[in-house]
């Protein structure tokens, strides 16, 4: 057990190490006056972009919403045609019209659910044309968006907030395709397939007939955990052995999908200037993640109380939907990282984990904003900062302002709607679900409503919570038991997929947007202070009470009932 | 709007280019110098194909190591976890079920030596590995029906048990596939 622990330390140890120097690399790759290299200036000639023309940010969101719209388009067709189209070796099928609709919505908002089985539900050419493609181009949507707010730090009145084809380009070509190149060359040289070999037929040594998926998979998971997307390449995720060989493949997939989120936030620091503020955030969002980790590790060691009582050893902790080359710890440490980062990939299955432990990664995506995902996780603790500075500012009863720019009513109701909406969305949603759950039991969908639950009682209401959860946050995890290939979940998971993307990108650009046309006072002695370890326990209690307030209810009905049923 | 959609298209068709043909074709390239070609890991008996490496495989017979339960029975055309809750009266049975068959087939061992991995069922279904202990708690079944000693078997055991990374980090484990053809390949 104690190999476990140093290992869970080791993976986050270094995570920090490489975060540090690469979030200052991050800032030189986006400083103004960070040139073009040719790749990037073939890249906009072919594309007819001036990478030096300014956008306001209205602008740039129509950009960024006009492309996202491109891709939607594509991936809805390919998915649609992929059973007629090359590169299906193994003879999948197309896609049913909801399946398509849900699944390409949810890669090209960097959420990953997945409605389908990767070994029999997708053909090598939308792995790499649909996946594999949105899994870039979602990240760089995600890290560009971040950078459109970080005028608004800076002293200068201005009108444009930057170039967002320019972000976006230099996001793929300068950050996320060379990391991803070395971590699938570590995957390839450990196990994970890499040719476009279809599926093997094998006779086991027990005389058993089975086949074996394979494909061009590793580069697609690199990007996976890279840019937090999270969607597997196997239907089992990185739990399953080709796509997670071993123990030193996990600690570098973890590594991966953790690296940007700390250091988009050193990034930050360095290109404002304020790395005091950002090393606050820092500490904030490390704190959060611990409140959640700790616990979670504590209640996978102790196992399962209800299997306790069968009598057989726990010595290696709770083993439901874990695999042995993890263990516990190393389970319990990926399914709270996946969570609170929007990746959403797993090495255990979450419907699996211990009662607390499905409470702590549902926290984690309901608050969304401890590190978070590419650039949306500063994005979306950028709302809880512009909420906790109006809160203080009343508090001591000033102006509340943000870096000399007061922030005022229209910015509060902006962030006030982002982070309503995603009680809405939930609570909504799973009571949509449960409504029809009850009343509509026969509807006659590909998955009956009263076959939705792989489980009974207060954890089967957990399997729709997170589901929703899930699709919210942009996370991309499930409790799979959930039957979700049918009309609704479909469906009802594409809307809140979509919404629970863009409105917390456009939210905190538009908030940024209007506070960098707004005069700039400097900082006096009549200034809150927003780089103090005060302000960050602010903020984080502000974090603490919208969470509880919105989602505290819910959680009792699910995973906190049966956490104190199994006592 | 409209004078993003044209470099919108255009954009996504050369990214296209570079994400979802270069990219992976590279790596395949590159990947033809790993262990397997980049095609899989396998293992042969005698020049027959019996398994890949990394994928478990079900072994239920007495005189074999028996591996993990799993919910896509060891075929991995598919792959995938029980999705049971913790609290789920019916996988309790189950996994009851399991115990009482393992006392079975294991006569002498006891309840509370039976590792718990044994009797739950793993993420992916295809579990490769075994901890050191759930593979020897097997080893005086098999060396009665093979007639081996059972300090010979749990010397092959510790021989395949692989230790933490580095020494350091992780757990031990045991890769049922390979101790099995070794098993086999005892005299």
């Amino acid at each position: 057990m104690s190999t476990e622990l140093l290992g869970v330390l080791a993976m986050y140890g270094l995570t920090v190490l490489l975060a540090i120097p690469l979030g200052k690399y991050i800032a030189n790759v986006f400083q103004p006056e960070s040139a073009n290299g040719p790749f990037e200036r073939f890249i906009y000639r072919i594309g007819s972009i001036d990478p030096t023309r300014e956008m306001s940010w209205k602008e740039n969101l129509v950009a960024l919403l006009t492309i996202n719209a491109v891709w939607l388009i594509i991936a809805f067709t390919l998915l649609m045609l992929q059973g007629i189209l090359p590169l299906n070796p193994d003879g999948n099928p197309s896609m049913t019209p909801a399946l398509a609709f849900n699944t390409a919505i949810s890669f090209m908002v960097n959420c990953d659910l997945q409605h389908y089985s990767g070994e029999s539900g997708v053909t090598y050419l939308t792995q790499l044309f649909v996946m594999n493609f949105l899994m870039f181009v979602s990240a760089a949507t995600g890290i560009a968006s971040l950078l459109l707010i970080v005028r608004s730090f800076l002293p200068n009145v201005v009108t444009t907030v930057g170039n967002f084809y320019v972000f976006f380009v230099k996001a793929i070509t300068r950050i996320l395709l060379p990391i991803s190149f070395v971590v699938a060359l570590l995957l390839v040289f450990n196990g994970t397939p890499a040719s476009f070999d279809g599926k093997d037929r094998i006779v086991t040594v027990q005389g058993d007939t089975v086949g074996v998926s394979r494909g061009p998979a590793a580069g697609m998971i690199a990007i996976k955990h890279v840019g937090t997307n999270g969607g597997g390449w196997f239907g089992a995720n990185s739990a399953h052995p080709l796509e997670n060989p071993n123990y030193f493949t996990n600690m570098v997939e973890m590594i991966a999908q953790v690296l940007i989120p700390i250091a988009m936030l050193f990034a930050l620091g360095y290109l404002i200037n304020r790395r005091r503020f950002t090393w606050v955030i820092y500490g904030v969002m490390t704190v959060g993640m611990l409140c959640l980790l700790i616990p979670t590790l504590i209640t996978e060691i102790h196992g399962n109380p209800a299997i306790a009582q069968l009598g057989v050893s726990q010595s290696t902790g709770a083993m439901e939907g874990k695999e042995v080359r993890f263990g516990p710890l190393a389970s319990g440490y990926w399914s709270i990282m996946t969570t609170i980062i929007s990746t959403g990939s797993v090495n255990s299955m979450h419907d699996s984990s211990m009662a607390l432990s499905g409470t702590m990664e549902l926290l984690g995506m309901m608050t969304n904003a401890f590190y978070g995902g590419c650039g949306v996780g500063f994005l979306n603790y950028y709302y809880y900062l512009i909420i906790a500075v109006f809160i203080s500012g009343l508090m001591v009863g000033r102006t509340p302002e943000l870096f000399g720019r007061k922030v005022e009513a229209r910015e509060i109701k902006i962030a006030s709607i982002v982070a309503l909406l995603s009680t809405l969305l939930v609570k909504g949603g799973v009571a949509l679900a449960a409504w029809v759950f009850v009343n509509y039991g026969d509807a006659n969908w590909l998955v009956k409503p009263s076959a939705w639950l792989n489980n009974p009682e207060n954890h089967g209401f957990s399997e729709m919570l997170y589901e929703f959860t899930s699709a919210n946050a942009n996370n991309g995890s499930g409790f799979e038991g959930l039957g979700d290939n049918n009309f609704f979940w479909n469906y009802a998971t594409g809307i809140v997929l979509i919404l629970g993307r863009f409105i917390p990108i456009i939210g905190p650009v538009a908030i940024a947007g209007l506070l960098s046309q707004k005069k700039y006072v400097p900082e006096s002695s009549g200034t809150l202070p927003v780089d103090t370890a005060t302000f960050g326990l602010m903020t984080f209690a502000v974090i603490l009470i919208i969470t509880a307030l919105s989602f505290f209810p819910a959680l009792a009905l699910g995973p906190l009932a049966e956490y104190f049923s199994l006592k | 709007m409209k004078n993003h959609i044209g470099p919108a298209i255009r954009l996504t068709l050369v990214l296209l280019v570079v994400l979802s043909v270069i990219y992976p074709l590279v790596i395949a390239g590159v990947g033809r110098l790993a262990p397997g070609s980049g095609k899989g890991e396998t293992v042969s008996i005698n020049g027959k194909l019996v398994g890949y490496a990394l994928v478990g495989q079900k072994f239920t017979e007495d005189r074999y190591f028996n591996s993990r339960p799993s919910a896509v029975e060891y075929n991995a055309a598919g792959s995938g976890g029980s999705n049971k809750g913790p609290s789920n009266p019916d996988y309790l049975k189950a996994v009851q079920a399991r115990i009482d068959t393992f006392l079975v087939h294991n006569p002498g061992v006891k309840k509370e030596e039976i590792p718990v991995e044994l009797v739950t069922a793993s993420g992916s279904g295809l579990d490769p590995d075994l901890s050191p202990a759930a593979a020897k708690i097997q080893v005086a079944r098999i060396a009665k029906i093979r007639s081996i000693s059972a300090d010979r078997l749990n010397q092959l055991v510790d021989e395949h048990t692989q230790g933490p990374l580095v020494g350091l980090f992780g757990p031990s484990t045991v890769n049922v596939l390979k101790l099995n053809v070794a098993l086999d390949a005892l005299k």
